[in-house]
């Protein structure tokens, strides 16, 4: 029983489907002239302009990418290389794809800002609105947190940098396809998170925005990213986007629900984030007096996937940053897991979660001295 | 993720010697909460001799796991031998533990350490005037 799709989500079999013929009969490398060449060209361009229309942008502004990672990546650093230097905002909750380049470009010379966030995660645009300087080149914030779930106000954010003449990258790796998403001029996607394959992404980048690309090699992706490009892992993208419905999300939103409300019924247990405005698929839940991870395990062994809300079972000991902003204390944050759902899940599933939740917690506490 | 033995899963699940001794003749309680971890280890001494032994602990699955595996290796031990469990039985035992969680080793060694210790601060000066 999967409960972790926000790490990664099963590949939908009609995407495996689209993508086989593409390994083996249609290999060619997109640069060739010949019939292989053109054919793997087309099924890049087709998909592109899938994306494109499904985020109504031009295919122009579509950069694949190998993932998440790699598109914050090139939108940070490719902006910040673009300027030479100065000022980089971003918030204290970003996944570490964004925090670590930030700190990278510290390092180089850049400053940066590290917005707090309030009980929520929601980032303050007072403090944003402050913070914006004659030198500031960059706005970067998460369209929805990784952990938590909150979802940012970008359309706002948008409006802020646009009259500020700021640009605004947002990380939409967990809210695309959940989340109606306009107004940034440079958005991060990935295909893994929608139940396509791993290793596939893309940067959205406005025509007008210049960016210097970070792979340097042949003229692929606009010349903005060298590499030949992944074309059965494009197609399975774009397959996924086509796949995903606004009823997904009218689903998970109500299994989501569901679960909270049972959830919350164990005594000295809260929920992490924003009752309403989170991700339909996200659920973080704190339990005094355990520690996540044992309950993660627990659950592992009654064949249940969940993830820690703390990064202690990562080979990090630190509670997690995100928790720590929202204002938890570390023993708190220690006592938390993540569900994340998908259109997979079933409510029959979720009735076995919620049981082993109670069991779990409960096996937990009679162990704790407390 | 980190990678535990079977026997740390073993013990994890199926905990040795959990609870709690109703009228124990010591206990310690180590760790800290902030950390994650917090080990309560309680002893039963008959004739010089670890009669009983329990713990609770709030903690992850290795902080478990080396408590549960303590207790074994303590039960039926006179102090003396007790003392003498180091921090690399306890692993030993485990079958091996992922290097960032070394410490809970250190933890489980420690209670039981202070346990014993405060069996002997109590018992040890009327032991003399007898």
């Amino acid at each position: 029983m999967y409960f972790d799709n926000g790490a990664t989500t099963q590949v939908d079999p009609e995407v495996v489907k689209a993508m086989l013929p593409y390994f083996t009969k249609k290999y060619g490398n997109a640069s060739s002239l010949h019939k292989y060449g053109r054919e793997a060209r087309k099924a890049i361009e087709d998909a592109r302009t899938i994306i494109a229309n499904y985020l109504n942008v031009k295919p122009s502004e579509v950069i694949f990418t190998s993932g998440g990672t790699e598109s914050d990546n090139l939108a940070i650093k490719g902006v910040a290389e673009a300027h030479g230097k100065g000022h980089i905002i971003t918030s204290s909750i970003e996944h570490h794809a964004v925090l670590n380049t930030c700190k990278h470009l510290e390092k180089k010379g850049f400053k940066i800002t590290y917005l707090p966030v309030d009980k929520y995660g929601f980032v303050d645009l007072n403090k944003l609105r402050e913070s914006i300087r004659k030198d500031t080149i960059l706005v970067s914030i998460m369209h929805a947190n990784n952990e938590i779930g909150t979802i940012e106000p970008i359309e706002e954010i948008s409006k802020i940098c646009r009259r500020e003449g700021v640009l605004f990258h947002t990380d939409a790796v967990q809210s695309f396809t959940k989340v109606p998403i306009k107004g940034p001029d440079l958005i991060s996607i990935s295909s893994h998170k929608i139940h396509g394959p791993k290793g596939v992404g893309a940067l959205i980048k406005k025509e007008s925005v210049k960016i210097v690309r970070q792979n340097d090699g042949g003229n692929h992706e606009f010349g903005l990213r060298a590499g030949t490009e992944n074309v059965p892992g494009i197609v399975g993208f774009a397959k996924a986007v086509q796949l995903s419905k606004p009823s997904h999300v009218q689903e998970m939103t109500k299994l989501r629900d569901y679960i909270i409300d049972k959830i919350l019924k164990i005594p000295d247990s809260w929920l992490n984030g924003h009752r309403e405005k989170r991700l339909c698929n996200n659920i973080n839940v704190s339990f005094k007096n355990i520690e996540g991870e044992s309950l993660l395990l627990y659950l592992d062994s009654k064949g249940i996937a969940v993830s820690t809300g703390s990064a202690c079972s990562s080979h990090e000991l630190k509670p997690s940053h995100v928790l720590m902003a929202i204002g938890l204390r570390p023993e708190e944050a220690h006592g938390t897991i993540r569900i994340t759902l998908s259109r997979f899940n079933t409510k029959e599933e979720a009735d076995t979660l919620i049981k082993e939740v109670e069991a779990g917690v409960e096996k937990l506490r009679r162990m704790s001295p407390w | 993720m980190v990678e535990y033995t079977k026997k740390v899963m073993e013990h994890f699940l199926h905990p040795k010697n959990m609870g709690e001794i109703k009228n124990p003749d010591a206990e310690a309680q180590v760790g800290n909460p902030v950390c994650g971890d917090v080990m309560k280890i309680q002893i039963k001494v008959e004739n010089n001799q670890i009669k009983d032994i329990k713990f609770k602990t709030l903690g992850c699955a290795a902080a478990i796991a080396t408590s549960s595996v303590l207790t074994e290796l303590a039960k039926g031990k006179t102090l003396e031998e007790a003392e003498k469990i180091s921090r690399d039985d306890i692993v030993k035992a485990l079958g091996g533990l992922p290097p960032h969680k070394l410490h809970c080793s250190v933890l489980a060694h420690e209670a039981l350490k202070k346990a014993i210790e405060n069996y002997k601060k109590k018992y040890k000066p009327k032991n003399k005037s007898k």
